[in-house]
């Protein structure tokens, strides 16, 4: 948050050093043979801080979600290496990364088909304490009672089904199982998308709360930049699996550099009449590009107003501009 | 005459766990050529709404307990079904939220495309393609020619929500309902989509009901802006009076709980509580049990809509008596 004090050192808790994610696409029946790869997440170098909320932006298909589940192992990334607290996921043993896994926990954007239909929520918080022995059978009870009171859930709704709630209780029994471990990170993959905004503010303020008191990092995957823009400290803006912007979060979104992100911000419909009415708006033209043979050069250059020829001859890097931001544009000195 | 007058609608749901009052007293109107935007929260009945004007209400357990829905002079719940199948799909069309569930898989779009023409249109199948090719050029499908033949999986979702205006509106409809189009899409797709929709009606000169609870969207798009909680209008104004002057708790509400009107590190407001469950619905206003200004006469009958300026209405019994402080 803005206003507080720096904090002492702060310690990069999560570390992404050119993180690739390329899935292999097959032809043929009986011989197979790879013609190509979806480069869903294609060299992210990414660093996040204890207690930081970093927001990661972008279209659907950009890699968001891939890059999320490649930062939590559960999709092993192609090259390049992820590192929690000094240790690289991709060698750690299947030991060493079944304790790492407490201290990288996730939320899903779907509550409803996040959450096992057939267990009540004593089962599903307890669950996990179990499996990673944090607490014997005894003592499960206090802890699941106090989990509940954590995200706002009165303990005594702990024999409920999953259905027996809405949306946003349903969003709160995935935080609290997410925090049942007492992690270090979470990564939220558009934890709010599927609730309405009344709804969506309470999730939001949990969240924000509990970064705060349990000095949690938070990765917050959204597309709705106005969300991310209030509850992340920094944010990274995603294109087609690159990283194209970076930077706090209300320097990028305020006053964003990259054209895509310039495109990105001016698309978000403002609730005001007078203001929406009077504004000019870069409407993108087309889709993004395909994963699969992405263009060369800049990826984002047949949809930048922009583009130059020389857009197309070498992927630009991300470099720094400004305090505590970068962009990867080559023009970004040239633009308006 | 305005071209939709709707009036009582009372759509319910009688189900096993009771009767859900979906849709409970609503009445409104559409002039030609206007936008009207209905906002409200999942469970407020507007898609609802849409569903009943379109006949697209499954009974049951639906029942449409009262009300009028008349287009142009015809009660669309009271006339024959051949009456209703030609002003419905035709002069009054409608396009869904999930463009990846509403068309159908099996077919090429150029067969999608065409099929409320030739149901409608009294044209030859070659005179309905070359309409459909111009259509799908107009929402801006590139090379409509080739992809026309193409099916929906080979889409992307902007794409195919593009596919889904272009069959709402090759009948050239008076009326496009549009609910929550651009919901499942990005923003980019979003911007595209809505600039898309504003130019076509501009060249039809045809109405829309634009359904969505991005309050965002309807201040960039509509002329006026309804309202919806529990089944119900709670306020109605043109646009520019609802965001200046909103006057109904809960729009207040609603625009107090959108995160960029708010600043940066300090909680969001919210609306305490839960949207209420309309099969257990309460005698009074069914916003007071989450309304800051709430008090006993809230509780008492359900507050009317009423006009408390022209053009604006809403349904506070407690603004109207004064009791609340109109620019608090």
């Amino acid at each position: 948050m803005p206003d507080e004090p720096p904090r002492a050192v702060p310690e990069n808790i999560l570390e992404l050093r050119d993180v690739r994610t390329h899935f292999p696409i097959h032809r043929g029946f009986l011989v197979k043979r790879q013609t190509g790869a979806v480069r869903a997440v294609d060299g992210v170098t990414l660093s996040v801080r204890q207690g930081e909320v970093l927001g990661l932006v972008g279209e659907s298909g950009c890699g968001k979600s891939t890059l999320a589940r490649t930062i939590l192992h559960l999709i092993p990334a192609t090259s390049g290496a992820v590192i929690l607290n000094g240790r690289n996921l991709g060698q750690a043993s299947r030991t060493q990364l079944l304790a790492c896994r407490r201290d990288l926990q996730m939320v899903f954007q779907d509550p409803y088909a996040s959450l096992n239909p057939r267990m009540t929520v004593r089962a599903m918080l307890a669950e996990p304490l179990l499996a990673h022995r944090i607490c014997g059978k005894k003592d499960v009870q206090g802890r699941v009672d106090e989990l509940m009171r954590i995200v706002g859930l009165a303990p005594r709704f702990a024999r409920k089904y999953p259905h027996e709630f809405s949306g946003g209780q349903r969003q709160r029994i995935a935080i609290a199982r997410a925090l049942a471990l007492r992690p270090k990170i979470i990564v939220a993959d558009e934890p709010v998308s599927a609730l309405d905004v009344s709804i969506q503010a309470q999730i939001l303020n949990l969240l924000s709360h509990l970064c705060r008191e349990m000095h949690l990092a938070l990765i917050f995957i959204a597309h709705d930049l106005s969300v991310v823009r209030h509850i992340s400290d920094r944010v990274a803006v995603m294109y087609l699996g690159k990283i194209v912007e970076l930077g706090p979060a209300e320097d990028v979104i305020d006053r964003p550099r990259h054209p895509y992100t310039r495109a990105l911000v001016s698309a978000i419909p403002v609730p005001d009449p007078e203001v929406e009415r009077a504004r000019q708006r870069i409407v993108l033209q087309g889709d993004p590009p395909s994963p699969i043979n992405p263009p060369p050069g800049c990826a984002f250059h047949p949809r930048c107003p922009y583009a130059i020829a020389r857009c197309r001859e070498a992927v630009p890097p991300l470099v720094p501009c400004g305090p505590s931001r970068e962009a990867a544009c080559i023009r970004l000195d040239e633009l308006p | 005459m305005p071209l939709l007058t709707v009036t009582d609608l009372r759509t319910h749901f009688h189900t096993r766990n009771g009767v859900y009052r979906a849709v409970d007293g609503v009445s409104f109107h559409v002039e030609r050529g206007e936008t009207l935007g209905v906002v409200g929260e999942s469970g407020s009945g507007k898609s609802v709404t849409c569903y009943t004007i379109m006949g697209l209400v499954p009974q049951p357990p639906g029942r449409i307990e009262s009300g009028s829905v008349v287009f142009d002079g015809v009660d669309l719940l009271r006339c024959s079904p051949k009456v209703a199948r030609s002003v419905r799909g035709k002069r009054v069309s409608m396009i869904f939220q999930d463009p990846m569930t509403s068309l159908n898989p099996y077919l090429r779009i150029s067969e999608q495309v065409i099929e409320p023409l030739l149901i409608h249109g009294n044209v030859s199948r070659k005179d309905a393609l070359g309409r459909a090719l111009a259509m799908m050029e107009a929402v801006g499908i590139n090379d409509a020619a080739h992809r026309i033949h193409f099916y929906p999986h080979e889409f992307s979702g902007g794409m195919r929500q593009r596919v889904m205006i272009a069959m709402a509106l090759i009948t050239r409809p008076e009326l496009l309902i549009a609910d929550e189009p651009t919901t499942a899409l990005d923003v980019t797709v979003q911007a595209q989509i809505l600039e898309l929709i504003r130019r076509l009606q501009h060249e039809l000169g045809m109405a829309v009901i634009y359904v969505t609870h991005d309050l965002g969207v309807v201040a960039g798009l509509c002329d006026r802006v309804q309202v919806m909680y529990a089944g119900r209008i709670v306020e109605r104004a043109d646009a520019h009076a609802l965001f200046r002057s909103p006057l109904h708790p809960y729009t207040r509400a609603l625009q107090r709980s959108i995160p960029s009107l708010q600043p940066k590190g300090r909680e969001l407001f919210t609306i305490p509580g839960l949207p209420p469950d309309v099969s257990k619905l309460l005698p009074g206003c069914a916003f007071a049990p989450r309304c800051g200004f709430a008090d006993d006469a809230c509780n008492g009958a359900v507050p009317e809509l009423a006009e408390a300026a022209p053009g604006h209405s809403h349904a506070c019994i407690r603004m109207r008596a004064g009791e609340i402080d109109r620019d608090a």
